[in-house]
């Protein structure tokens, strides 16, 4: 099956700055796609090469494998929602909605019916007399969504579609986007520096750091089976050992991560099931989080824990504080060896 | 740090021919006054020919010894000094009245205070002119120096009021907290702020009344300042290279304080407040 | 008491101010509102034709002249005929200056053109309009070039049509169009470049997204965006065409401009209540101007 998109080892760098480097990957049709990483990871860069706002220094970009390295951004099957959602001050919400089709030439009804149907599919049928600056966040964004699908595009591209958004907006629209996507069955792509975020709604995953993609998994391999330290700590903040930690910790001197819900907190009669790991540390601080509650344990010189405990177990965290020594223990088999 | 913008892709340089045009523009505008000053040294004095038949100081010795272009450049320098006083004075005044505060009618006198560089200089020049002819007056030094004034010390004052209102209000606040008490606030806190706006304005404003011609025609009476000089010279040339030498002496006298007061009011963005 | 300590600061304060604005504001108010008004009192009284001497009445008979007088309405629609072609040429030629200043150019060449721009208008205006009599005279720059284009033929065809033409470029509407749009091309270029520079490029990436080739992103997009900056160059470069006295006595045909009548008037002529009138036509001109553009809705994206 052909891709829908593919990079071929595309690079670029800004003066002495590697934006990207050498990055391949191939994303399937239909795919829900994530782009995450921190800023400067080139992410932002990998989306842009995609849409077509800038040319890989090397390397080729290839949409349903056409070679479009060369395709200036108005020739490609490619739509994106900007950050900035980048509706024109000057077009009511309908206009900007029917521009894809007005530089088409398409008749003026023509538009206007299709311009409705859009704006009716993002639940903003009424607002078409309105101009930009009137609408919330929230409804400038869905009118950039309704603009970029009236061309019937192949892939959308979002780039970071909800960070401008509050909390329980951005929780409304990360279903409402996910339903949409499933429903028009084209592919979408997103650019997010949220795991949170990429691990909810996204069928796959590339993460970004410094130019490279360190992992492109499922959300569940990456959060269950993280390959590098980094992956391990930016997806779900796994605590990650190194080498000399992991000797003292185990016996063995490869480094590996391990969640902090997957370590257990001994109670002072507790023994250890067999096999599993155990050490002995002293609480750092304790972080109520409603549900659960997270604590940081020293267990060495160099190394705190982070453990993770749902506040339902109760027991034996209720009344730990600062300074309370305690015992942790795990499953070896939890404990993910990691690459250097 | 300099940083070059990245390379853009193909579709998004500009085409030749705006890069033509837009150097074409930029060569436009400076044509003439390269022109001119090719000019000062021509040895033809009798026709404006191109290109000119030899090149020479000589009209520069022959300026230097008119005694009426040295009248004349007195005038202006001692009419543009007066002005550029009068200016900073009244314009630093109004400068600090109306930064910050709001009271009725501040619209309508910002209005006013924008009025005399808005309208078209022969309003300016008329009504000074028939203001002065109500009084009784007779146009003369101080009349050339009144009308200046008037427009210098807008220019001043917008200089300064821009300056002023990017100064932080906690700034003074915190001055006054410490103990400061208001002449100290303004000598220690306020006055290193602006100075360099007041110099940049006051420059600008001499340049300004250096090179004023359209109210000046109608407020100076007999006087001749250099550029009413250079005006009667277009209609009835003596010796036209030495026209063309003032031309140049007159670039380069407006010119200096012009890219000077620019120069302070630009970097100066970076070192202060904000 | 402590209103009372309030009320004494509030006071003092003011007092303060006061003393602040007092001058400045005399001064202005005074001298210069005073003369305008004086001015606009004169517009309405009329000279008396036997005794040439001002009568101080009032009375709307040195409008009617002003009006009804054709040679003074030639007067008037020449200077707005120049005045709005002026606008148009110096938008046409300003537009790619600006924006390649405002959207291509590195850091460096967009300073290099900042003060390209800013220096020749900073340059002395007596200067400048001297610098294209040279110019344009019958044996200067301009002939030789068009010499050695090949192009005299050309030149002498464009000095042979009627009105505009002229003896020489130096002498006719022709030369002095050139001279005008020269002299105020800098205050058209400045307001377009700071608008098009406020465009934001992801606007242009959208319009280019959504499948408008560069030519439709420039209509539908950078244009509108424009204009704020185009209203605001033309009315400078309106005004100033209007009331400008000194370039068509010195550049240009025998023609009176708005301009040149209100120094004659007032002058030679003595008939200041003239002058006035003439004076305040370009201020209504301006003023319908104003109200036409917004109209238009010149200033709606700001």
């Amino acid at each position: 099956m052909t891709p829908a998109i593919e990079l071929r080892a595309t690079r670029r760098a800004f003066g002495s700055v590697i934006a990207l480097d050498s990055v391949s990957l191939t994303i399937a049709p239909g795919e829900f796609f994530a782009l995450l990483g921190p800023s400067g990871s080139g992410k932002t860069t990998c989306l842009r090469l995609i849409a077509g706002f800038d040319q890989p220094d090397s390397g080729t970009i290839l949409l349903d494998g056409e070679d479009v390295t060369s395709t200036p951004p108005f020739a490609r099957n490619v739509n994106t929602v900007f950050q900035d959602y980048a509706l024109f001050p000057h077009m009511t919400v309908a206009e900007n909605v029917a521009y894809g089709l007005r530089v088409r030439g398409i008749a003026a009804a023509e538009r206007s019916k299709q311009a409705v149907a859009m704006l009716d599919l993002v639940r903003l049928g009424e607002f078409g007399a309105r101009r930009p600056h009137q609408l919330s966040g929230g409804q400038r964004q869905r009118v950039a969504l309704a603009r970029a699908l009236i061309n019937r595009p192949k892939v959308l591209l979002l780039d970071e579609p909800l960070g401008a958004l509050d909390l329980k907006l951005r929780e409304e629209m990360q279903a409402e986007l996910k339903g949409l996507q499933q429903r028009l069955g084209i592919t979408f792509v997103f650019v997010t520096h949220d795991q949170g975020e990429a691990l909810s709604m996204a069928d796959r995953v590339a993460v970004f750091s410094q130019g490279r993609i360190e992992q492109l998994d499922t959300p569940r391999e990456l959060y269950n089976r993280p390959q590098t330290a980094f992956v391990a700590s930016f997806v779900g903040s796994a605590n990650v050992v190194g080498r000399e930690a992991a000797r003292f910790l185990t016996g063995s001197s490869r480094a590996f991560a391990i969640r902090p819900e997957l370590i257990d907190l001994l109670t002072p009669d507790e023994t250890a099931a067999d096999g599993c790991v155990q050490c002995a540390g002293e609480v750092v601080d304790v972080l109520y989080h409603g549900a659960s509650s997270r604590l940081r344990v020293r267990v060495d010189e160099h190394t705190t824990l982070a453990v993770a405990r749902a506040e339902t177990t109760g027991g034996a965290v209720e009344g730990l504080a600062a300074g309370a020594r305690v015992r942790l223990a795990w499953r070896p088999e939890h404990a993910v060896p990691l690459q250097d | 740090m300099r940083s070059e913008p990245p390379r853009r892709p193909s579709w998004e340089r500009p085409s030749l021919l705006t890069r033509v045009l837009a150097a074409a523009g930029l060569v436009f505008l400076h044509a003439p006054v390269w022109v001119i000053t090719l000019y000062a040294f021509t040895t033809e004095d009798r026709t404006y020919q191109f290109p000119p038949p030899g090149l020479t100081l000589h009209w520069f010795d022959v300026a230097f010894a008119r005694n009426d272009i040295w009248e004349s450049m007195r005038l202006s320098l001692l009419v543009a000094s007066a002005a550029t006083l009068f200016a900073i004075v009244l314009g630093t005044l109004a400068a600090f009245a109306l930064a910050r505060r709001t009271f009725s009618g501040k619209e309508s006198i910002t209005l006013l205070f924008v009025l005399p560089i808005a309208l078209p200089g022969i309003l300016t020049g008329l009504a000074l002119l028939a203001g002065i002819r109500t009084i009784g007056i007779e146009p003369g030094f101080w009349t050339i120096v009144a009308g200046h004034a008037t427009f210098c010390l807008v220019i001043v004052y917008n200089n300064v009021v821009a300056r002023l209102r990017r100064i932080p209000p906690s700034w003074v606040e915190a001055s006054m907290d410490l103990g400061a008490r208001g002449h100290q606030t303004f000598r220690y806190v306020l006055l290193p702020q602006i100075a360099t706006a007041l110099l940049a304005g006051g420059m600008l404003a001499f340049a300004l009344s250096f090179d004023e011609i359209i109210v000046t025609l109608f407020t100076a009476g007999h006087e001749r300042t250099l550029p009413i000089w250079f005006y009667s010279e277009l209609f009835r040339p003596r010796e036209r290279p030495v026209t063309n030498v003032v031309a140049v002496v007159v670039i380069l006298v407006t010119l200096v304080p012009i890219l000077l007061a620019y120069y302070l009011t630009r970097p100066d963005e970076h070192s202060h407040g904000n | 008491m402590a209103s009372r300590a309030e009320f004494s600061l509030r006071g003092r304060q003011a007092f303060y101010f006061a003393l602040l604005l007092a001058p400045p504001l005399l001064w202005l108010g005074i001298v210069y509102l005073g003369s305008l008004f004086t001015l606009l009192l004169q517009s309405f009284y009329a000279i008396d034709e036997f005794t040439a001497r001002i009568v101080p009445a009032f009375t709307l008979a040195t409008y009617r002249q002003l009006l009804t007088q054709p040679a003074h309405i030639d007067i008037i629609v020449r200077t707005l005929l120049m005045a709005v072609a002026v606008t148009l040429a110096a938008a046409v030629i300003a537009f790619p200056v600006a924006l390649y200043m405002a959207r291509y150019a590195g850091p460096r060449m967009k300073a290099l053109f900042y003060v390209g721009v800013m220096l020749p208008m900073w340059t002395s205006y007596l200067v400048k309009v001297y610098a294209w009599r040279l110019i344009l005279a019958k044996q200067g720059i301009a002939s030789w070039g068009f010499e050695q284009l090949g192009l005299m033929g050309a030149l002498d065809s464009a000095l042979e049509v009627p009105v505009v033409g002229g003896p020489s470029l130096a002498s006719s509407y022709i030369g002095m169009f050139v001279v005008f749009v020269y002299m105020w091309l800098p205050f058209m270029i400045l307001p377009l470049a700071a608008a098009l520079e406020r465009v934001p490029a992801s606007l242009l990436q959208a319009s280019a997204d959504l499948g408008a080739r560069p030519g439709q992103t420039f209509r539908n997009v950078v244009l509108p965006l424009a204009l704020p900056g185009l209203a605001a160059g033309s009315i400078f470069t309106f005004s100033l065409t209007l009331g400008d006295y000194i370039i068509p006595s010195v550049v240009g045909a025998p023609g009176y401009f708005i301009g040149m009548m209100v120094y004659q008037q007032q002058g030679t002529a003595g008939n200041l209540p003239l002058a006035a009138a003439f004076a305040v036509v370009p201020i209504v001109l301006i003023g319908l101007y104003l109200a036409l553009a917004r109209r238009l809705g010149a200033f709606d994206a700001l």
